[in-house]
């Protein structure tokens, strides 16, 4: 435990060392602002809640959690530092955990950063905090079920624009399971148990589940378990690199 | 310290490392030699535990690598070829973070990063980021990092690689000062190291092991061994060198150079006798001017040259297999 801490440390600090995390906070804040303001008309709406806002959580997150963990093993792989991580005593699950908890940790700052949100939207009106609560819990789940996948791609590649693309192309399916535009198309002749299991499988049926505010243990269970999944892959993946 | 058995490696139908067998005993040090793509790199990263063999094991202090990989891991300090390190990270938190994960804390980590970092005298340059530091920094703190627990088993790919003279001799100084106390394997392509350094020399060569042995025992392998080298005025060369050749113990003489109106005979010895006082001798009683007369104990590079192939030979066979 000791050397996830470790490792935590190490690359929570690696974002901070360079711009790239104060690049990445604005470009989410302005991101998240614009789409809510102007996009979603938050003000015209007249509603003192923050669907509109966290209505756009998934499609943001889309494109900035691979961004956000597309370093996290391309990186070591391309400078060689990989070389150095495994032949350090420390087993590859501590070095997959540790990574993946200070980038999730990184994009809890970012979320967090969006506070004035919460603020504003309180000072004109009074909304339903607890589901604001439960929407940015569900929100944060949900960017640690994108980055857990997006931490297992960046392991098959020391490219980490093909990390990125990779990741979002995956990351879209994940999100799209349970939109209207793939579920019509299986609606119309498929059982619905099948309908039921890709929409089961969407981030989108789950984050909105959450948002309305009733955080169901199944939907916890579903996001903690794909990030389980996803780290699984990950030990697994860079374990494999050692055999090849 | 280090039990190597039948460690094979194939990267598909290329075989980089087969059935190399070595064991390393406390207080050696072990020069790894080959041409470039003998299997140096990869024999290394499979003691080091970074790559899985296709065949064999390696054991560090009686832990598997395979099996009880951080065990082996905490008894080994290894340096990886080109000496990777977090270069957003300055050398202090560099050696922190290294001293963290293996297991040491508070004032007894920092002792142990400041320790390496004076041993390797990086003080100067404790905060400045890594990506930013010359090459020979870069290597040190490479060498810090991999001394910093104080393991007893030390691998080293190409240490001084790309380090100027003073450099390399400060490293070369530092593995000598810890040389009693540890099993060092060092792997190089410079032959002057091995003698500079190791106790024992292996030269590999298409992933297997073809010579083994101390320095001087390689040496008395080259045809240099205990041949004699003279210098003397153009005008006595060909007196010199038939009489050179007369003697029982020299199977040949060699013109080496000639300038100055100085010419250089390098005569081999018959056998592997010594025949510089007979030389000498003959200089003497007849009365040439020589200006120069010296015995070599051989030149490794002859003995690499013999054993080994080159990169483009190999390739040329891999070439000629297929088709």
């Amino acid at each position: 435990m000791r050397q996830v801490l470790a490792i935590f440390k190490r690359e929570f600090a690696a974002y901070f060392a360079t711009p790239v995390a104060y690049v990445f906070i604005v470009i989410f804040l302005l991101a998240m602002g614009a789409f809510t303001f102007y996009v979603g008309h938050f003000y015209d709406n007249g509603v003192a809640n923050l669907s509109v806002f966290f209505g756009y959580h998934p499609w943001l997150y889309l494109f900035l959690v691979p961004a956000v963990g597309m370093r996290l093993w391309a990186e070591e792989r391309r400078l060689g530092t990989m070389e150095l991580l495994l032949t350090l005593p420390i087993p590859i699950w501590a070095s997959v955990l540790g990574k993946f908890l200070a980038a999730w940790a990184f994009t809890g700052v970012a979320l967090a950063l969006t506070f004035p949100i919460w603020i504003t939207v309180n000072y004109l009106g009074n909304p339903d905090n607890g589901a604001i609560a439960a929407s940015y819990i569900g929100s944060f789940l949900m960017a640690g079920g994108y980055l857990a996948i997006s931490a297992a791609i960046s392991a098959t590649t020391n490219n980490q624009v093909i990390a990125f693309v990779v990741s979002v192309l995956v990351c879209f399916l994940f999100t799209i399971s349970g939109a209207p535009l793939v579920l019509d198309f299986f609606q119309a002749w498929a059982p619905i148990v099948l309908v039921n299991t890709i929409s089961s499988f969407s981030f989108l049926t789950h984050f909105q589940a959450i948002s309305s505010g009733v955080i169901d243990l199944r939907d916890l269970i579903y996001f903690g378990s794909l990030i389980a999944l996803f780290l699984t892959v990950n030990v697994v993946l860079v374990d494999l690199k050692k055999t090849s | 310290m280090i039990v190597i058995e039948k460690l094979t490696k194939n990267f598909g139908p290329i075989a980089a490392v087969s059935d190399i067998d070595l064991v390393v005993a406390k207080g050696e040090v072990l020069g790894f030699l080959g041409p470039n793509g003998a299997g140096k790199s990869t024999t290394m990263k499979m003691i080091a535990g970074y790559l899985t063999p296709s065949a064999g094991r390696v054991s560090i202090c009686g832990h598997d690598v395979e099996t009880d990989t951080i065990r082996a891991q905490s008894n080994l300090g290894y340096l990886p070829e080109g000496a990777p390190a977090y270069g957003d990270m300055t050398p202090r938190q560099f050696l922190a973070f290294i001293a963290e994960v293996r297991g040491f804390r508070g004032a007894d980590a920092k002792k142990r990063a400041a320790d390496a970092a004076a041993i390797t005298e990086l003080e100067s340059v404790l905060e400045q980021p890594i990506e930013t530091l010359s090459k020979g920094f870069k290597r040190r703190v490479g060498f810090a990092q991999a001394i910093l627990h104080d393991p007893p088993v030390l691998v080293m790919d190409e240490p001084t690689d790309g380090l100027d003279p003073n450099q390399k001799h400060s490293v070369r100084d530092l593995i000598h000062a810890m040389a009693a106390e540890k099993a060092i394997i060092i792997s190089t392509h410079l032959l002057e190291e091995v003698e500079a350094v190791c106790t024992r020399a292996v030269i590999i060569d298409r992933g297997r092991i073809v010579a083994d042995g101390t320095p001087a025992s390689l040496l008395a392998r080259s045809r240099h061994h205990n041949a004699v080298t003279l210098s003397l005025p153009v005008d006595q060369v060909a007196a010199a060198k038939a009489a050179l050749q007369a003697q029982p113990g020299i199977s040949s003489v060699e013109e080496v150079a000639r300038h100055d109106g100085i010419a250089t005979l390098t005569a081999y010895p018959r056998a592997t006798d010594l025949i510089i006082e007979n030389v000498s001798a003959l200089a003497a009683s007849q009365h040439w001017d020589v200006k120069e007369l010296y015995a070599e104990a051989g030149r490794l590079d002859d003995v690499f040259r013999a054993l080994t192939t080159s990169d483009a030979q190999r390739a040329r066979e891999r070439a000629g297999v297929v088709a």
